[in-house]
């Protein structure tokens, strides 16, 4: 699939976005008054840029709202609602926190529904991509769980303390590796082929292409991503998405600083696992173009 | 609404004779020049002169080399557009409700003025029948020819999607795949008619009717008797006397 720019962006800062806000929601992180007013700003201001990122890649953008309609289908809109849910269910909390610092106690009513609504939140990105049957990378019980915790990992980096936030750091890493190694081959597992597009029978081959450039479906469901390209962006991802954070975490003294320098590296290594998200998943359109066999051998 | 409507009795598509489609292309010209004035926004060309030309188009035709067992290869033109699936993916991952199947007779549609070009739709489509407009940000796909098959303004004959009424070789059939006893559905029933990817769990309505079995290539030529013509009279004397050379 193709890496957009705007659905990396948008997904890597809704994640810490969310993961952060939801941290706040649960009065993981002590904090009151003004530091209160900085922190949940933070959060909606990554939670928000994140979602107006999203709509660059939308062909008419001023038309959005209608994306809220169909949440009884479709888990786009789902994720509509449930984000809006969540921005809104966080003020009074944030209010409260800010202004009266006595009523936010850890585990208070309100902050545990808002804090839902932003797990719900990055559930529901992460649907959009784990119902696509055409996807066999996505359509997996890893996809959600990688979703999750990369917001916790980020959350946990920017609200909790030192150990506890490694220890999400080094979760996310071994949800990333569950995910690269279950989701090698599971494309060619699935079973679908040419043959299988076609009807055609086994000894089936492109001869002539149906147009002489690439087309929509092309460049937006066929994209090659060489081995050796893969594996060094994965260890990239696994050392600065996981590795580095969970060790700045442990070493430094807790605090902003910590926090700043650990969630650099987490977020360079949240784009680069979100970038192979995309540009590893193979979609079974490929064989019809006989581009699938080559990106499923890796080559490119 | 992007919920599926309950299935109907009326299932309009496509029947693909793969047997018979030459590759000329006419079905994507038909196609193209008849969706490109009527129907939704135009189908746009972009850099149409240029190096890299790049187009909006609701029907390709793929060839395939495929090699039978015993026998030579053969090249097989396999035309690619919206199977107007009963199970429909694209349509219940649209957040909009842009993406709709006609309760009616299936036809699948999106309404574009509803539609804000996320391209989740084209994701969710197992062969690539849906291909987003360039220009105009909406997804465009194929219509059935929505506005031919029902219009009264047109003669009669010409009510059927412009792909099947240009076909020169009566590759591509119109007809309602719900009734066993249409036209469509008989033929589909007599060449073994197929579904494409039916694994995917789409449940196509457009069938592809499979290549027939090619005649045995011969092994020696029908002049082979000729060759062992012995030359007489005066033929045969001169035969005889250049072999002397
Ligand atoms: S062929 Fe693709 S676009 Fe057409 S109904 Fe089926 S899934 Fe939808
Ligand atoms: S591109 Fe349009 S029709 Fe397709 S899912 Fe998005 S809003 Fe619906
Ligand atoms: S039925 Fe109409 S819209 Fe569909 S491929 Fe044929 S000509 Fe194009």
């Amino acid at each position: 699939m193709h890496p957009a720019p705007s659905v990396i962006i948008f997904t890597v800062l809704s994640g810490v976005g969310f993961g952060f806000l939801g941290a706040l929601d649960l009065g993981l992180m002590p904090v009151q008054g003004g530091a209160a007013l900085v922190a949940f700003g933070l959060a909606y201001l990554l939670a928000v840029a994140g979602l107006v990122a999203s709509t660059f890649h939308l062909g008419n953008p001023q038309r959005a709202l209608r994306a809220f309609t169909q949440w009884r289908t479709s888990w786009l809109s789902r994720e509509g609602w449930a984000s809006v849910a969540a921005l809104a269910a966080s003020a009074p909390v944030a209010l409260a926190a800010a202004f009266r610092p006595g009523m936010m106690l850890a585990g208070h009513l309100p902050g545990l529904i808002a804090a839902a609504f932003c797990v719900l939140t990055i559930l529901c990105t992460s649907m959009i991509y784990a119902q696509l049957r055409t996807v066999p990378r996505w359509h997996h019980w890893t996809t959600p769980v990688l979703f999750l915790a990369f917001a916790a990992a980020g959350g946990a980096i920017l609200a909790l303390p030192g150990p506890v936030a490694a220890a999400a750091c080094l979760v996310s890493g071994g949800a990333m590796l569950l995910a690269f190694a279950l989701g090698d081959g599971r494309f060619a597992r699935q079973g679908q082929s040419p043959a299988a597009a076609t009807g055609l029978g086994p000894r089936v081959r492109p001869f002539a292409p149906p147009h002489t450039s690439p087309n929509y479906v092309m460049r937006e469901m066929i994209h090659h991503v060489g081995r050796k390209h893969a594996r060094r962006l994965r260890l990239i991802a696994l050392g600065l998405g996981a590795g580095l954070p969970a060790l700045l975490m442990l070493v430094l003294p807790a605090g902003l600083l910590a926090s700043a320098l650990a969630l650099i590296p987490h977020l360079a290594g949240a784009l680069a696992q979100r970038w192979l998200f995309f540009a590893e998943a193979e979609h079974v359109v490929g064989h019809y173009y006989g581009r699938a066999a080559d990106a499923a051998r890796g080559t490119a | 609404m992007t919920a599926l409507p309950p299935p109907s009795a009326k299932k309009l598509g496509l029947v693909i004779d793969l047997d018979t489609c030459v590759g000329c292309q006419a079905c994507v010209t038909a196609c193209k020049g008849w969706n490109d004035q009527g129907y939704g926004a135009p189908l746009s060309d972009m850099d149409a002169y240029g190096s890299e030309p790049c187009g909006t188009f609701l029907n390709r035709v793929h060839s395939y080399e495929v090699t039978p067992d015993d026998g030579p290869a053969q090249i097989i033109n396999f035309p690619r557009s919206c199977l107007h699936c009963e199970d429909a993916p694209c349509v219940t991952v649209c957040p909009t409700g842009a993406s709709y199947k006609r309760a009616e007779d299936g036809i699948v549609l999106v309404n574009e003025d509803a539609c804000i070009g996320c391209g989740l739709c084209a994701w969710a489509c197992p062969y690539g029948a849906r291909e987003m407009d360039a220009a105009a940000g909406v997804m465009k796909k194929c219509t059935l020819c929505v506005d031919r098959i029902y219009n009264e303004n047109l003669p009669e004959e010409d009510r059927q999607p412009a792909c099947v009424r240009t076909c020169p070789t009566g590759a591509r059939h119109f007809g309602d795949l719900g009734d066993p006893e249409s036209a469509v559905s008989r033929l589909v029933a007599d060449r073994g008619g197929y579904a494409l990817m039916p694994e995917m769990g789409t449940r196509p309505v457009n069938r592809y009717l499979p290549p027939r079995p090619k005649d045995a290539r011969r092994e020696a030529s029908v002049l082979a008797p000729l060759l062992d013509l012995q030359a007489t009279g005066f033929a045969g004397w001169l035969d005889r006397l250049l072999e002397r050379f």
